[in-house]
């Protein structure tokens, strides 16, 4: 691994004597070409005159299989190809913040209107970095230890890090100043550091050891937050036919939630969609920092129409990028949508190599796939001893809505949280519409013991009620159905209102008003406290007697609206209109 | 169709199905496009499929049917297909290959591109958001297609799918600036062909309309290329003329047929419903040629048609094209059975981008309002429909029979439009009204106080004598 300080980006000439390889074969991505002493598995090949990137996949004797990241049209057999020496890496560094990048992290800002397959992207406006160093001379140091920092890269400061399985004495280190990214800051055990850094983008960064995340990720979203946390270092999928809102509550997510660096992996969906969110993060104002949300995001944007194969590296490169800022003792939240693109990328790719299909032609690997990307999301304690986290949030986009294919199927077992939505809901304008029912976070016990240590014993209490009140208003829903709400007892009628209640007051979220789209968690218990407190009221009233009729004509709107009406942390205001609802029902009598 | 490669060669070693695999070749290249010649100096067509060392395995679009491997010219291109691009082929009528079908010259142009294309950098794209009018008056009020949208139409066969994308063509708008129309047909019948032609000549002979038409009886496979070149000349139409341009392509079903049945004699290996694994992405190369750029005038629109087997809208193509796509246009065999055209389903209808291409500044400030208010009516009645249904209309509450109203205002007033008609939004607005009229003022809480003042909307009678 010490070979990643010096891992360059020049192409490595084959020795003298011995020919340059050529190509062989060229089926869509899937090109064959000599084999040439040093070339190994999974390393980086230019292919052609117009040196397209593409990954070796396979050696079989004196062929290469070589998968091309971009179109191959005209590429013809006896043209060259020059292997790299190295595995598909990606160069990392300050620059990353606030970026738009294609899935092999090349910088889009700078690129043209359009993209023809082999165009040298020029590279974003090269400028410098301030850094300053945090080890002195002499000092020993091992792979992962900070030796200084950037300040000027965004939100957070970006540190240049010892690169992981380097490490030994500082041999030189340079003053405080302006950098570009490939100067040399460092000298340590005989290898330098650069400001930025080359990390092959299948390999997991190494760290210290992992650890039980027990701080949930704030989402900002009370149907999240309440019902379906998620730990900082967990997983989730979520899975929505079109039209479900997915991407919305993706972006609310990707805009609102608490994590010190985003990493939004556009991986094969609409590049109108992909155009709308980089002009919202750029306008939208981080309300921590006071700075655009864009700078504290890493955006990579590899659209339906990009290159398939690229997609495939797109969700790697976006975990590795993850990992970096995670190794400098940062929250990190990728946001992958969606990883059935991802799928089925893998799917073209094994049926033009002839693999044997297993479910719905997808290859019988995609299991390990999926749980393998999945599993570089965690909470961990890094090499330099930070504390550090990568949240993984992939989208699923089940075909036809159907649950039980291959790629929803496999996903569901291997996250820790599934946020499941629902077509109905969507129907009905619920949004979020994710489905109570259907949904899951097996984050809930670890967390609710964090709460409690927090001096928050009741968090566990609230989400339980809130659910119960769900489930058996979902129960009565059905009943509702056959034989009207009236033939209903009292206390049932009760229970379907609570859960209507809710739905509307607490549940329901309006990605596009200003006080709503964000929420607190003091504002989110505070809505479910104040519901729950007028649901029981309610419930008393009709023990005591009053006609269920005269409760569900109480004009609940004012709590309904309360979300809507107080600021997005505004826990008092909401309270407040608790208190005054339970004070109006004081005056329903029988 | 403008092959720069000289050399031929006649070394046809194997013909099978649709394939043909030419040997002793050099310097072939994937995706080549090829002119074959057969004996008789029959001129096919055919793209590289595979470039196997020595070996080019190339797709007949034509077929093989009647070739002798002894007879047979293959000609290699250099590179992919190209087409011409330019104004020449405003006005023009052509077959799904680009050549003429009116009896004109070949179209040419000065520049020529490839028909794939090549992605547009998400970076540099322009959010959507001005409308295109279509002149059909539900479209517009409830499913404002955005310049830059990609805006699909869902339909069951015997539907008038083919009568509303013809009407689109011939009637949508810019607000005045420079329009094209670029009308894609794969595997038209003979017969819808020519109601085709006939709907939109007044258009074509004002030189604002691309007509390509592969009818049911061409090669199947230059279905695959009609819909790109449709594209790629729109694109030039765009952004290199600063037209906005729609791009109106019937029958993607077709099209994806089409698709399937190549990658069967490809011997792939199929995905659902034996559609190759990468239909996604297929479609997605076609419909994402939509949007805008920064700095560039002009915009590609565009609106695939296509009908879902049996009506199914989870059969792959069409939830595969509601992935990609921005919203949705679905038609609906009960609404047509009731004698409306356009028979919209009002309520399973949406266009994504609507909210910023509609509304103040954009369309008329109360356009927002009224179609949220008449989608909420409309899902209203649809309760009170089934119920009547079930209890009789008598038994209704005073308000629920004046949703039925509604209902029927919305569809006879307000939806129903003559396919020769153009109607615009103005109008369409205060049919809507009208429509709305039919409901106490206290159901119509998503509408501005001043101006239900202004349309005069009243308030419920107390108490209503029972009909």
């Amino acid at each position: 691994m010490g070979a990643v300080t010096k891992a360059g980006g020049t192409p490595r000439r084959p020795a003298a004597g011995q020919p340059v390889p050529r190509l062989l074969r060229v089926t869509g991505p899937l090109v064959e070409m000599e084999y040439t002493s040093g070339i190994a598995m999974y390393d980086l090949v230019s292919i052609g005159p117009a040196g397209l990137p593409g990954e070796v996949v396979a050696i079989s004797g004196d062929v290469v299989t070589v998968q091309a990241y971009e179109y191959t049209g005209g590429l013809a057999p006896g043209q060259t190809a020059l292997p790299r020496g190295r595995p598909l890496s990606v160069p990392l560094g300050p620059e990353l913040l606030g970026g738009v990048f294609d899935g092999l992290l090349r910088p889009l800002s700078g690129a043209g209107d359009w993209l023809p397959p082999g165009a040298q992207r020029a590279a974003a406006k090269e400028r410098t970095w301030s850094f300053s160093p945090s080890v002195t001379r002499g000092e020993r140091v091992a792979g992962g230890r900070a030796l200084g920092e950037i300040r000027d890269a965004g939100p957070v400061p970006v540190k240049v890090l010892v690169p992981p399985g380097g490490g030994g004495t500082v041999e030189e280190i340079a003053g405080a100043g302006d950098r570009p990214r490939d100067a040399v800051v460092a000298v340590v055990g005989g290898a330098e550091v650069t400001v930025g850094a080359l990390w092959p983008v299948r390999r997991p960064r190494p760290v210290r050891e992992r650890v039980a995340g027990h701080t949930a990720l704030d989402t900002g979203q009370r149907v999240i937050d309440l019902l379906f946390p998620v730990a900082r270092g967990g997983t989730v999928a979520v899975p929505g036919g079109f039209g479900t809102g997915k991407t919305v509550l993706l972006q609310q997510i990707a805009k609102w939630c608490d994590a010190d660096v985003i990493v939004y992996v556009g991986c094969g969906e609409r590049g109108n969609e992909m155009a709308d969110v980089i002009t919202e993060l750029s306008q939208l104002r981080d309300p921590r920092t006071g700075g655009r949300l864009a700078d504290r995001t890493v955006t990579i944007a590899n659209t339906s129409n990009m290159p398939m194969m690229a997609r495939e590296a797109s969700v790697y490169t976006g975990v590795t990028v993850a990992e970096y800022f995670r190794d400098m003792g940062l929250d990190v939240v990728v946001i992958a949508d969606s990883t059935s693109r991802w799928a089925e990328a893998l799917r073209e790719f094994a049926s033009r190599t002839g693999a044997l299909p297993a479910e719905e032609g997808y290859p019988a690997g995609l299991a390990s796939a999926v749980a393998a990307f999945y599993e570089r999301a965690a909470a961990v304690t890094t090499l330099g001893g930070d504390r550090g986290s990568v949240t993984v949030i992939g989208a699923v986009s089940p075909p036809g809505g159907d649950m039980t294919e291959p790629v929803t199927a496999h996903t569901e077992r291997f996250v820790r949280c599934l946020w499941t939505l629902d077509r109905d809901l969507a129907y009905a304008r619920h949004y979020p519409a994710v489905s109570w029912a259907g949904s899951f976070s097996r984050d809930v016990p670890v967390l609710a013991a964090g709460h409690r240590a927090a001096g928050d014993p009741g968090w566990a209490r609230r989400r339980d009620r809130v659910g119960a009140v769900l489930a058996e208003a979902d129960r009565l829903a059905d009943l509702v159905d056959l034989i009207g709400i009236t033939a209903l007892p009292a206390r049932e009628r009760v229970s379907v209102l609570a859960g209507r209640l809710v739905r509307e007051g607490v549940l329901q979220q309006s990605a596009l008003s200003e006080r709503d789209a964000y929420c607190g968690p003091e504002k989110t218990a505070a809505l479910a406290d104040a519901v729950l407190a007028v649901a029981d009221r309610c419930r008393a009233l009709v023990d005591s007697g009053v006609p269920a009729a005269s409760v569900e004509q109480v004009d609940f709107g004012p709590l309904l609206r309360a979300r809507e009406d107080t600021g997005p942390r505004d826990a008092a205001g909401v309270t407040a209109r608790g208190d005054a609802m339970l004070a109006g029902l004081e005056d329903v009598r029988p | 169709m403008s092959p720069r490669g000289a050399i031929e060669y006649t070394s046809v070693r194997e013909l099978r199905g649709p394939l043909a695999i030419v040997a002793g070749v050099t310097g072939i290249g994937w995706d080549e496009y090829v002119r074959i010649t057969l004996a008789s100096g029959e001129l096919r067509h055919g793209v590289v499929l595979d470039a196997d060392r020595d070996l080019a395995v190339v797709q007949v679009l034509e077929g093989t049917a009647g070739m002798d491997p002894e007879g047979v010219r293959a000609a290699f291109a250099g590179g992919p297909l190209r087409v011409p691009v330019g104004t020449d082929w405003l006005g023009r009528v052509c077959n799904g290959r680009g050549e003429p079908l009116d009896g004109g010259p070949p179209v040419l142009g000065f520049q020529d591109a490839e028909v794939g294309g090549a992605p547009i950098n998400p970076v540099r794209r322009e959010p959507p958001s001005e409308p295109v009018l279509t002149g059909v008056g539900a479209v517009d009020a409830l499913t404002t297609l955005v310049r830059g949208q990609k805006l699909p139409v869902f339909s069951v066969a015997g539907l008038p799918h083919l009568e509303l994308a013809a009407q689109i063509a011939a009637q949508a708008t810019a607000a005045g600036e420079a329009f094209s129309v670029v009308f894609a047909g794969m595997g038209l019948t003979h017969a819808d062909a020519s109601f085709v032609r006939d709907a939109l000549e007044e258009r074509s002979a004002a030189g604002e309309l691309v007509l390509l038409l592969n009818t049911a009886d061409d090669p199947v496979i230059e279905r695959i290329l009609t819909p790109r070149i449709a594209l790629t000349v729109a694109e030039h139409l765009a952004f290199a003329e600063g037209r906005h341009v729609l791009v109106v392509m019937t029958d993607m079903t077709t099209y994806a047929e089409a698709l399937r049945e190549v990658s069967a004699a490809r011997g792939e290996i199929p995905a659902r419903r034996a559609y190759p694994g990468y239909l996604y992405s297929d479609l997605a190369s076609l419909y994402e040629r939509c949007g805008r750029i920064r700095g560039r005038p002009g915009s590609v629109t565009v609106l695939p048609v296509l009908t879902m087997p049996a009506g199914d809208i989870t059969h792959p193509v069409p939830d595969l094209t509601g992935y990609i796509t921005e919203g949705q246009i679905v038609l609906s065999p009960e609404t047509h059975a009731r004698g409306v055209y356009p028979p919209l389903d009002a309520l399973s209808s949406l266009s994504r981008l609507m909210r910023k291409g509609a509304g103040p500044g954009r369309t008329r400030d109360d356009h927002l309002d009224v179609a949220a208010q008449l989608l909420a009516a409309l899902a209203r009645a649809r309760q009170v429909r089934d119920l009547a249904d079930l209890v009789g209309r008598s038994a209704l509450s005073p308000t629920d029979r004046r949703y039925l109203d509604f209902d029927e205002a919305f569809l006879r007033d307000f939806a129903d439009q003559r396919s020769d008609e153009p109607r615009d939004l103005d109008t369409a607005l205060e049919r809507g009204w009208r429509a709305l009229l039919a409901l106490p003022r206290s159901e119509l809480s998503m509408l501005p106080v001043d101006l239900l003042d202004a349309h005069g909307a009243k308030d419920a009678p107390d108490a209503e004598a029972p009909r």
